[in-house]
């Protein structure tokens, strides 16, 4: 398992801050003007450590599938946050070039084939990609990252039954982003529409090892993920995460809004300065606040470099958010090309 | 040129594809055949490696495929029954069809779904199925209907070897021990290039799949008994549809029936209609016929079943309607 230096630490803190900072500009796509991103979009705010430490365990070949929530997975993934934007917006630099919008966000240069915004859609084409893998020879693997709601489709189900019967190389990554904080390392944490009180006894009833991460914190993130990983490159076949993060006070369904305005590090620092809806959150649940305060307590980093870092990733963000903007919707007759090869 | 059924021709096909192409993989049980035709399919047997044989889980399979498909593999899928192809749509429909214009055609889907389709003499109301204008109306998918053995051949090479796209192959049940000529020599068919099975002056029938040997029983007929000489076109393919050739052909005759085994309403014989009236509307000397199955399901009582069946009778009705 790669040691996660203070310098490895920054960064990946570095990345996880700029999905923040870019989930902050969707919503101000969203709220701020009329005509941008007109219908629901799902942010990752949250659940940045999840994304982020998983991605940092992958190597070039390995392929990842996601659903509607993936914004921060694109990022975790290496993708350029101003054609992440770009595609939200459906503007012709976006991955897709602009035709899958803020569900489908692909990259498959980065071998994020193919998005799906079907709950449960993206876990038998992980399977699938995974079975490529396998005939080809190699170590390269398959991820799927899904939430929760997935565990209760069919389709899940059936692509969870088939990797493990025939041992496909493949991780599941399920985030469960409603977890009460008490409930984030182990134990129970049902929802509201599955009968199973903890969803990790499902994929194991299937002969699939199985555990939960507490998906707020980075390092265990990056344990769990790298042991699994470890595990499926030597052959062992599929692994399933529960990684539990507590649902963000901005999320609203479809609609997410920024309680208080743009994240700011000063919260990290001391949550009675956040909001009063965010304050327990940012104690108990943020996951950049936490490894931020962290890397200060260790005495890796001062709060004035983490501050400098969030400036950088501040331009960086708005410099995207430009690029987004200036880039063109298609040609309206676009619409009849691509539909075979 | 020697001669073999569909069945055996369809085996031809699935070995050359294999040979050809290291790639190609069969995802599902529905090669091992019915009992009557298994031994089309017994060379397949040398490919043991190459063959994985699912748990009953068309969605789960269907979507592995689909998944491997975007990363390179070339799936044949052979979900068996047509009717369980419905097992598998969310898949199929929202992810394979969807994913190359989606992606702006940055991803490509190069899998083949293989069925048995129609109505086979006692499959009842879950078992007879011809689901091919329900993929027609969805985006994304082609769509190859051979009618004859070499047919059946050209166009499985095209799908494994030659096409890139999400193919849906329909298999007639009831064609599969039909025998024909195919040639020697392994040729592909292209999608979007129909034929014309018997050349004629005064009617055109377009038929596809199993309505092609019942069209061509038809012309027999009207030849024998009335005098008239009726020219059998075969699209092969509906989706890419060789639109030039169904409308040369009515150019020509003036007159035309459409027949097709799928339900009437929004059937394949609809779409061609709505094609000929639209294109062809100045060579028309009469409505277009279609020959379909009413809009029932299908019972597995025998008499209700064959009432239902669009049979040569039902096109040799609706051509002599047409030339009174």
């Amino acid at each position: 398992m790669e040691d996660l230096s203070p310098a490895v630490l920054g960064d990946l803190w570095q990345r996880m801050l700029l999905i923040r900072r870019v989930e902050e500009q969707v919503i101000h796509f969203a709220t701020d003007r009329a005509d941008l991103l007109t219908g629901n979009y799902h942010v990752y705010v949250g659940q940045e450590a999840t994304g982020v430490g998983v991605c940092r365990v992958l190597h070039t070949g390995d392929l990842v599938f996601t659903t509607h929530r993936n914004h921060g997975h694109l990022v975790a993934r290496g993708a350029e946050p101003g054609r992440v934007l770009a595609e939200i917006i459906g503007r012709v630099d976006g991955y897709n070039r602009g035709r899958g919008g803020t569900f489908h966000v692909a990259a498959p240069d980065l071998g994020v084939l193919h998005t799906s915004a079907i709950v449960g859609g993206c876990v038998p084409l992980a399977a699938g990609a995974a079975l490529a893998l396998k005939r080809r020879g190699g170590s390269a693997i398959s991820l799927a990252f899904f939430g929760d709601g997935s565990l209760e489709e069919g389709a899940t189900y059936e692509g969870l039954a088939l990797a493990s019967l025939w041992k496909l190389p493949v991780l599941f990554v399920c985030e469960h982003n409603g977890a009460a904080p008490a409930a984030r390392s182990g134990g129970e944490a049902a929802t509201s529409s599955h009968p199973s009180r903890r969803l990790a006894d499902f994929p194991a009833s299937l002969g699939i090892p199985s555990r939960v991460v507490d998906g707020v914190d980075l390092r265990s993130v990056h344990a769990a993920a790298s042991e699994a990983i470890a595990s499926i490159r030597s052959g062992g076949g599929p692994v399933f995460l529960e990684v539990r993060t507590t649902g963000w006070p901005g999320n609203r369904g479809g609609a997410a809004v920024l309680p208080g305005g743009d994240f700011d590090l000063a919260w990290a620092w001391n949550p009675h300065t956040a909001p009063p809806e965010l304050q327990a959150w940012t104690a108990e649940s943020d996951p950049v606040a936490r490894l931020a305060n962290q890397l200060v307590g260790s005495g890796a980093f001062s709060r004035a470099e983490l501050e400098t870092i969030d400036g950088q990733v501040r331009e960086q963000t708005a410099a995207a958010a430009r690029f987004a903007l200036a880039s063109a919707l298609p040609a309206p007759e676009r619409a009849l090309q691509h539909v075979f090869a | 040129m020697r001669e073999l059924t569909c069945a055996e021709a369809l085996g031809e096909a699935l070995v050359e594809a294999l040979e050809a192409n290291p790639e190609v993989v069969i995802i599902g049980a529905g090669f091992a055949g019915t009992e009557e035709h298994r031994a089309a399919f017994a060379p397949l047997r040398r490919f043991s490696d190459r063959v994985l044989t699912p748990p009953i889980a068309e969605l789960g399979y269907c979507g592995i495929a689909i998944g491997a498909a975007m990363a390179g593999m070339r799936p044949v899928v052979p979900v068996g029954t047509a009717s369980f192809i419905y097992e598998a749509l969310p898949q199929l429909l929202n992810e394979a069809a969807a994913a190359h214009y989606g992606s702006a055609g940055q991803v490509t889907v190069p899998i083949v779904f293989h069925m048995r389709a129609g109505i086979r003499g006692a499959g009842g109301i879950q078992h007879s199925a011809a689901p091919q204008a329900l993929f027609w109306n969805s985006p994304g998918l082609q769509i190859a209907v051979p009618s004859s053995p070499a047919d059946m051949k050209g166009l499985m090479r095209t799908a494994l070897m030659a096409s890139n796209n999400p193919t849906i192959f329909i298999d007639h049940v009831r064609l599969q021990g039909v025998r024909g000529p195919v040639p020697d020599q392994p040729q592909n068919i292209p999608f979007g290039v129909g034929e014309v099975k018997r050349p004629g002056r005064d009617v055109t029938i377009v038929a596809t799949s199993v309505m092609v040997p019942r069209a061509l029983a038809a012309a027999a007929t009207l030849a024998r008994t009335d005098g008239i000489d009726a020219e059998v076109v075969d699209p092969r393919t509906l989706v890419p549809l060789d639109k030039a050739i169904i409308l040369t052909s009515v150019a020509k005759t003036g007159r035309v029936v459409v027949a097709d085994e799928t339900q009437r309403s929004c059937g394949v014989a609809a779409e061609i209609a709505a094609i000929i009236a639209d294109e062809g509307f100045s060579h028309l000397r009469a409505p277009i016929k279609r020959v379909a199955i009413p809009d029932v399901p299908i019972s597995f009582s025998r008499p209700e079943e064959d009432y239902v069946t669009p049979g040569p009778e039902h096109i040799v009705a609706a051509v002599r309607a047409l030339c009174r």
